[in-house]
């Protein structure tokens, strides 16, 4: 998890020095801006990873160059297998988007689809299972 | 339904064989039998990795065709400079509907979101992706931006006509009245969530899901690369998303916010979707960049030539391409002139550094000349053609005199049609992978040959006739001398691609109707995904080889030959040496 941080952290920092020499240079807002929730998108995470690696203390199996199938043996999680709710959910959505076009009378399809899948999601997770 | 996942315990001993025959009754601790739904409802259900792969690949492959279609009728409409096979609007419309088929809903899926879902758990070791449901739910919204983007065609005043860039003030709810414009913008929304998911679901398996020993800088480089993608891909699409929901509102709910009536401003616009636009060229590109770094060494039969430096180039190239947006600005006099063309020359390096390390690999490589690899050199040729011209427009002089001429035009198909090879080169690679079955090399091969010289000959007529000034975005052009002549040419060439494309569809059809088996590993490649049964089981590995190297499976395969036959040029690479490595974390 530690060369993870490292990656994003230095993207962040890279972005936060050339957003200060846009914003500097030019003093145009919206680039400035951009460039500003790029180098938060690099450095939030990127401590996040290092937090998280300082607690859990040290390398996971996947980290360490010597470590060997037996090291890593175990449940990894609960997979679906399948489920119907992304397909209920992503159907909702499409309607809602065609409200934006075709009139709000679509949003009723579109929200009542997407509250069954998120209830339908839900319960499924509660039965152990990943995203 | 749910399954729990164990990672294999079992080492894979060399000698005896890969343990792994596509039949995954012991797979995974005997806790589960897969009795999935079969037919449509496994299609509507699934969250298999590998079957949202599928999905997606031969849904953007679909959309290739039809974007390509779109590309063919405009070729037929500029043989002649006053030709009337389309009106000027129609025309408007299938080149804006042709740009956004291509860009939206063709490269970008099939690479970070077609072979990637399908690989990069693969290569990694893992089950699957770290979030299954999401990653189908990526795919739906992909399917349904797709449809809404098409649905355009079928409603009055037809498709959005304002360039897939949608400029402002071409997008105002006066410029461009309908429907057509409001479904564009939707398609964009559904489609760019779907980008987002994907990318949030790359980035966590490949953080979270890694097998043991498989340390970061031992991941295939296509894995690296889709990190990257992964990575950029969360840093652009929301400003893009952003952009969307204020022209909505722009057009809808009177705000003005690109609009000068009101006190906005139209070119924030342009801001916003470069700053998606340009880290979007990235996300395209990269993961073909991945594909071909896999398919070269394995036809060089040798180690990838300089790995770190492959990654060096790949994150710099992402950190630089956040910082480029403008020079699409140039010609509007309102951008800082040197920090976009410093910013964009720079780029050139670790690109260069790329095209040097797979010539690099191929160096005193048994070089192989399979399709894989035809298509593969094919896309470094051409995509050094479009680098190359592009660092002339990365200059503002010369960016003065042909921005808006064919000159960009062709400078960007060298761009993406290289990527339109790359992405066969990474068709004929996995393919046996991903059905069991091989593809003829012999159709194969002349498919590579008309698409790869049908590309020349419809870019460089374009550059010629750019650089006479001919204007893009017009149905008709001035009957100067050998204007129609150059244009013939570069509808020949276009003619060309489209058969090409005809030479694949045969191909698989005939893959599927006298199907050679493939076996595990046909090409002796060295990732791990050549280590499972061809297509690999539910949740993919019954055991895994030990991870000592970027190179498993050519480790355990080729367990008494640590040297290769490479002479001097991996530095970068030693091959395994299992015993005596360090943890140095
Ligand atoms: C058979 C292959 C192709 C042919 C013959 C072709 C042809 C063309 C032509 C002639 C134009 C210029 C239209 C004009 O400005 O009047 C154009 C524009 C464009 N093409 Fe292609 N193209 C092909 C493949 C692709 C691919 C693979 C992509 C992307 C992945 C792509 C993306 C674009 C884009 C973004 C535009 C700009 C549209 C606009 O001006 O808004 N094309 N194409
Ligand atoms: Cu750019």
């Amino acid at each position: 998890m530690k060369q993870e941080s490292v990656i994003l952290l230095l993207l962040g920092v890279f972005f936060g020095f050339i957003g200060v020499v846009y914003w500097g240079w030019g003093h145009e807002d919206g680039g400035g801006i951009m460039l500003l929730g790029a180098f938060l998108l690099g450095m939030l995470p990127g401590f996040y990873y290092l937090w998280w690696y300082r607690k859990s203390g040290g390398n996971r199996p996947e980290d360490r160059d010597d470590a060997t199938v037996a090291d890593g043996a175990g449940v990894v999680d609960a997979f679906p297998s399948t489920s119907i709710w992304p397909f209920v959910l992503g159907s909702g959505c499409f309607f809602i988007v065609l409200a934006l076009t075709f009139g709000t009378w679509l949003l009723v399809p579109g929200v009542g689809l997407l509250l069954s899948a998120l209830i339908g999601a839900t319960a499924e997770s509660r039965r152990g299972g990943n995203v | 339904m749910t399954d729990l996942i164990e990672r294999p315990s079992t080492e894979a001993v060399p000698g005896h064989g890969a343990p792994t025959h596509g039949d995954d009754d012991h797979a995974h601790g005997g806790d589960h039998e897969h009795h999935g739904p079969s037919g449509i409802l496994k299609w509507l259900t699934s969250t298999d990795h590998k079957v949202i792969g599928i999905n997606y690949t031969v849904t953007s492959i679909v959309m290739m065709v039809i974007g390509g279609a779109f590309a063919e009728v405009i070729r037929a409409q500029l043989v002649s400079p006053t030709n009337t096979l389309v009106t000027f609007q129609q025309y408007n419309q299938l080149f804006t509907m042709h740009g956004s088929v291509m860009i939206y809903l063709f490269v970008g899926p099939f690479a970070f979101a077609g072979l990637a879902n399908y690989l990069v758990p693969l290569q990694v070791g893992a089950p699957d992706m770290a979030f299954p449901r999401l990653n189908a739910l990526s795919y739906w919204l992909y399917l349904s931006g797709s449809i809404t983007m098409l649905l355009g065609f079928f409603v009055t005043g037809g498709p959005a006509a304002f360039g897939w860039v949608g400029y402002a003030p071409l997008t105002s709810a006066i410029n461009a009245p309908g429907a057509g414009p409001d479904l564009w913008i939707g398609a964009l929304m559904l489609t760019g969530f779907s980008a987002i998911f994907s990318g949030v679901n790359l980035i966590a398996t490949i953080f979270y899901l890694r097998a043991p020993g498989m340390t970061l800088f031992r991941m295939p480089i296509f894995t690296w690369n889709m990190l990257v993608t992964g990575i950029l891909i969360l840093l652009a699409f929301p400003v893009l998303t952003a952009g969307l929901v204020m022209l909505y509102c722009d057009r809808h709910f009177g705000t003005h916010i690109f609009e000068v009536q009101g006190g906005g401003v139209p070119l924030l616009w342009q801001h916003i979707f470069w700053f998606w636009g340009h880290p979007e060229v990235y996300i395209l590109a990269l993961p073909f960049f991945g594909m071909v770094t896999e398919v070269i060494p394995t036809f060089s039969r040798k180690p990838l030539f300089g790995y770190k430096g492959m990654v060096f180039a790949t994150l710099t190239i992402a950190a630089l391409s956040l910082g480029v947006w403008a020079h699409h600005m140039f010609t509007t006099g309102a951008v800082l002139l040197p920090f976009f063309s410093i910013m964009s020359l720079l780029i050139a390096v670790p690109t260069g550094i790329k095209i040097f390390n797979w010539i690099g690999t191929m160096w005193g490589g048994n070089l192989v000349f399979s399709t894989a690899m035809l298509m593969a050199i094919g896309f470094v040729v051409t995509f050094l053609i479009g680098g190359i011209t592009g660092i002339y427009l990365a200059s503002p002089p010369l960016d003065f005199f042909t921005h808006d001429t064919y000159f960009v035009i062709a400078h960007f198909h060298s761009v993406v049609m290289a990527l339109t090879l790359g992405a066969f080169a990474g068709i004929y690679f996995w393919f046996p992978k991903i059905t069991g079955k091989m593809l003829h090399e012999g159709w194969g091969k002349a498919q590579f040959w008309l698409l790869f010289i049908g590309t020349q000959v419809f870019t460089v007529p374009l550059y010629i006739v750019g650089l006479h000034g001919m204007p893009r975005r017009m149905a008709v052009y001035p009957n100067n001398p050998s204007w129609q002549n150059l244009n013939e040419w570069s509808s020949v060439g276009a003619l060309m691609i489209g058969i090409s494309t005809l030479l694949f569809v045969v191909n698989v059809i005939q893959a599927y109707r006298k199907p050679i088996p493939a076996g595990d590993n046909p090409w002796d490649a060295s990732t791990l995904e050549w280590f499972t049964s061809s297509p690999p089981p539910h949740h993919n590995f019954v055991s895994l080889p030990p991870i000592r190297s970027e190179r498993p499976v050519w480790d355990y395969n080729h367990p008494d030959a640590p040297a290769l036959a490479h002479g001097h040029h991996e530095t970068a690479t030693p091959p395994a040496a299992p015993a005596e490595q360090e943890a140095h974390a």
